[in-house]
């Protein structure tokens, strides 16, 4: 048993890592399509992530939503839309101010830290249900009914919206 | 053995840790869909912070599961709208630079 749990700590280890050097690689690459690439290899250790946390159908919905379809409607954006600019100077920040937005962002990280570490979490004393899939299924079409209407609903506007607005962007262009 | 992945404050620092790689990338990159690439990595750490308390404190252990699932799902809508957003602004405005869309200040 322990061997197991050891195991799975390495696993835990490795899919941070993966998180954080695809996060890395999304935030500092030269070109926007290694970004792309970057934020593909981040959300798969996030999936993992959430297998640790106990679910495994929002680590295969991860994989498919987010690697599947965010990264791709994301890299066709790039590849329909227009040219980057070639300088790389017009495309990300200056020295000094990428200077600034690290020590900012350091700044956040000891605050929140800090923050996150001294609090005291405590635990609910009785726990209703379990992390299956069949209790999630079930609760959402019960208790979260409104909720899963709500994102369909949301979704199909999106759709209609995107289509919409791409085409009143041809028809300007076309005039 | 203290287990890394049995403790909540771990997740919390990892959501921290990419709701900052989120605003740094924001800041850097000058495309907007650099920007929309780092905004992916804010609404992934909020959804691992849901995750995180639905795991260790929250009585009910479906409600983070949906919360989270409902991001996903505003995540997706988010991206489809961002991109045909973006090519409207360059088929009007003929930039990509962010900084030259600026109709609304005059």
């Amino acid at each position: 048993m322990f061997a197991y749990k050891c195991i799975a700590e390495a696993l835990f280890v490795f899919f941070i890592a993966v998180t954080f050097t695809g996060g890395y690689f999304a935030v500092r690459a030269k070109y926007i399509m290694h970004a792309v690439m970057g934020l593909a290899v981040s959300l798969l250790g996030i999936a993992g992530l959430y297998f640790h946390l106990g679910s495994p159908f929002l680590a295969m919905m991860q994989v498919l939503i987010y690697v599947g379809a965010v990264c791709i409607i994301i890299a066709f954006g790039i590849m329909v839309g227009p040219k980057p600019q070639a300088d790389e100077e017009k495309r990300v920040l200056g020295k000094r101010n990428a200077l600034l937005a690290g020590a900012a962002c350091l700044l956040g990280f000891g605050l929140l830290t800090v923050t996150v570490v001294q609090a005291t979490w405590v635990p609910a004393t009785v726990k209703t249900g379990d992390m299956t899939v069949r209790f999630l299924g079930e609760s959402l079409l019960n208790q979260f009914c409104l909720s899963f209407e709500l994102i369909s609903v949301i979704l199909l506007t999106a759709i209609i919206g995107a289509l919409i607005i791409a085409n009143i962007g041809k028809e300007e262009a076309e005039s | 053995m203290i287990f890394l992945s049995d403790h909540l404050e771990t997740y919390l620092v990892i959501a921290v840790l990419l709701l900052l790689l989120g605003v740094y990338g924001m800041v850097r990159h000058k495309t907007f869909i650099g920007m929309l690439i780092s905004s992916e990595f804010i609404l992934a750490g909020a959804s691992i912070n849901f995750m995180a308390f639905n795991r260790f404190l929250a009585p009910n252990p479906a409600v983070g599961q949906i919360f989270a699932l409902f991001i996903m799902g505003i995540a997706a809508a988010e991206a489809a709208i961002v991109v045909s957003l973006i090519l409207m602004v360059y088929h009007r405005f003929r930039t990509v630079d962010p900084a030259q869309v600026h109709d609304l200040q005059h």
